[in-house]
């Protein structure tokens, strides 16, 4: 699939990837949109709804389900987009790809059916200080329902994960679920290392690779990771569908999720056996169209490289981080590690004594649109002492320009809220 | 696109600035309830002393304490401003002005009491007082859940 024409693989043009973004073309009150709200969703590049559309206007069928040529077509799309997706994360067999609602449904599907497969009262599951509500309310509701434990691993003052005591927490642990990126710090956790150490405790290692996985390679077998969850509209792909990513001999032993049509091999009025894998955690139409789109999406991000990608917002980061500080000194508090060979295009910050949710209002003025609130990660807020912060996230199609339309808003907010 | 002077008016700035009211009071005897803003994590508590000895039951004392951005703070502020002295039906009437300001219905029909309170204050040219200020959230769908945080808050404490 091609990227804009002036992208080759070894320099992409990072004007011309922007270009491809249609609404960020668009102006709104005569102006241009500055957004950093990526790691809350991403925008869609022009290869992704038009082949989306294109896929609704010819080839649009049931999948797997009926014997003529544009349902066969439909299929094959489908299952194509579905090994594209395995081929992106480097996972060995593309039947290991379970395509879910959302990121959150594929978590609560982990819980759920590896939950309730394998976990009893007293059982023991590590999660961290910095988790997503998607990666605690599902083990929560286990602790209701099943009575077992919940152990955390805390954070570093400089906001990375503080491993010095995790092989006590691992100890006699069922399984490890931990952020491979922070979505409000940040930071990188060392995935390759936490899932050594989970299975020299006999735990298995549940990944949450929802903010990793659209800006930075994913090889999900280096990472010798068990379990690995991420969304497709983070990733350039439509909003409506997660990925659930599996090894095959957990996925098969895992009881299913939904019932209903697709996932059951035979039902009789005594029962039902489960489809093979991926059915089997695929119950019902899944979301045909989406999925055609994250392949595209998948294709796009590939043409240009997650090396390229990852290079470009550490660069971008790194600007960010010396643009606000030089500006605004002690006046800002940037929250998260400062070596930026651990730390993704993630700013959550503190400006002043301004309330975010003011400096997100300052800021749309200027049509510059970033998030305020505490990003679904009340735990880890309540640990940073904030019941809050402003949060401003780079993605591919951000440059310099961007992050100076944010330090010049800021100037904005200073001048409101002066006191 | 409506300007931030609509928004940020300076009484506004001035309640979030200088908060009124805040505190905390024994309870019990004052009546409690927390609000909590889901979307953004703003948290509020509401203490109000409410008199019972008097007929109708007077609002004697309110103290707010939480943290939350200025329209959160600046409308607690306001708010524990207008409700201290006032009868419950004159509180629940105030409620009921602030929140069709605010374009929002409450689905409750008045009680007697309060029709009454709404009909002795209907040639009070400024019955919201310093609340007026906060009419311009109304152009600003998203902010309207802040605004009206105390207030719920404030309504569930005396349910409690």
């Amino acid at each position: 699939m091609s990227v804009s024409n002036s992208v080759s693989h070894s320099c992409p043009d990072w004007a011309a990837i922007r270009a491809d973004f249609p609404v960020l073309r668009r102006e709104i009150d005569g102006a241009r949109i500055v957004y950093l709200d990526s790691a809350n969703t991403s925008q869609k590049p022009r290869q992704v709804i038009d082949a989306m559309s294109e896929f609704m206007a010819h080839s649009y069928a049931p999948i797997n389900r009926s014997a003529y040529r544009l349902a066969g077509e439909a299929t094959d799309a489908f299952e194509g987009a579905r090994a594209k997706v395995a081929r992106f994360i480097n996972a060995p067999r593309p039947e290991e790809i379970v395509f879910t609602r959302n990121a959150t449904e594929s978590m609560n599907l982990i819980a759920h059916s590896w939950g309730r497969t394998h976990l009893r009262t007293g059982d023991v599951v590590v999660l961290t200080h910095m988790e997503h509500h998607a990666n605690i309310v599902p083990w929560h509701q286990l602790v209701a329902e099943r009575g077992i434990t919940l152990r955390w691993v805390p954070l570093t003052d400089d906001g990375q994960l503080d491993l010095s005591d995790l092989d006590n927490l691992l100890d006699g642990a069922k399984a490890i679920s931990f952020t491979s990126m922070s979505n409000v710090l940040g930071s990188f956790t060392p995935v390759t290392e936490i899932v050594a150490r989970a299975h020299a405790a006999g735990a298995i290692a549940i990944v949450d690779a929802c903010q990793s996985v659209p800006h930075a390679p994913t090889d999900v077998q280096a990472w010798n990771a068990d379990l690995v969850a991420f969304s497709s509209h983070k990733m350039c792909g439509p909003s409506g569908l997660g990925v659930l990513w599996g090894r095959s001999e957990i996925l098969e032993a895992m009881a299913p999720f939904n019932g209903g049509g697709n996932m059951i091999a035979d039902v009789r009025l005594d029962g039902f056996t489960t489809a093979p894998i991926p059915a089997k955690f695929e119950a019902g139409t899944p979301p045909i169209t989406e999925v055609i789109g994250l392949g595209a999406a998948v294709d796009y991000l590939s043409a240009i490289g997650m090396d390229h990608i990852r290079a470009h917002e550490h660069d971008l980061t790194e600007y960010a981080l010396r643009t606000l500080n030089d500006r605004y000194g002690d006046k800002i508090t940037i929250h998260g590690p400062t070596d930026l060979t651990v730390r993704g295009a993630v700013l959550s910050f503190a400006f002043g004594e301004i309330h975010p949710h003011d400096i997100s209002q300052v800021l749309d003025e200027r049509n510059v649109c970033v998030r305020a609130g505490h990003h679904c990660a009340k735990p880890l807020m309540r640990i940073l002492g904030a019941n809050a912060t402003a949060r401003a996230s780079f993605y591919l199609y951000n440059d310099t320009s961007d992050i100076d339309a944010l330090a010049d808003a800021l100037d904005g907010a200073s001048d409101i809220f002066a006191f | 696109m409506p300007g931030l002077d609509d928004l940020y008016r300076e009484i506004i700035l001035d309640h979030y600035r200088s908060p009124r009211h805040r505190g905390e009071l024994e309870s019990p005897p004052a009546r409690m309830a927390e609000g909590h803003n889901p979307l953004c994590g703003d948290e509020i508590t509401i203490y109000i002393d409410v008199d019972d000895a008097v007929s109708p039951a007077v609002v004697r004392d309110i103290k707010v304490s939480g943290q939350g951005c200025s329209i959160s703070q600046s409308s607690a502020s306001m708010m524990s401003q207008a409700v201290i002295g006032k009868t419950l039906p004159e509180v629940t009437a105030l409620v009921r002005r602030f929140k069709s300001m605010l374009s929002l219905d409450t689905d409750i029909e008045p009680t007697p009491e309060e029709e009454a309170a709404l009909v002795a204050d209907a040639n009070n040219p400024h019955p919201l007082g310093d609340l007026e200020a906060l009419q311009g959230v109304v152009k600003f769908p998203v902010r309207i859940k802040c605004a009206t945080l105390a207030w719920n808050t404030l309504i569930q404490a005396l349910d409690n």
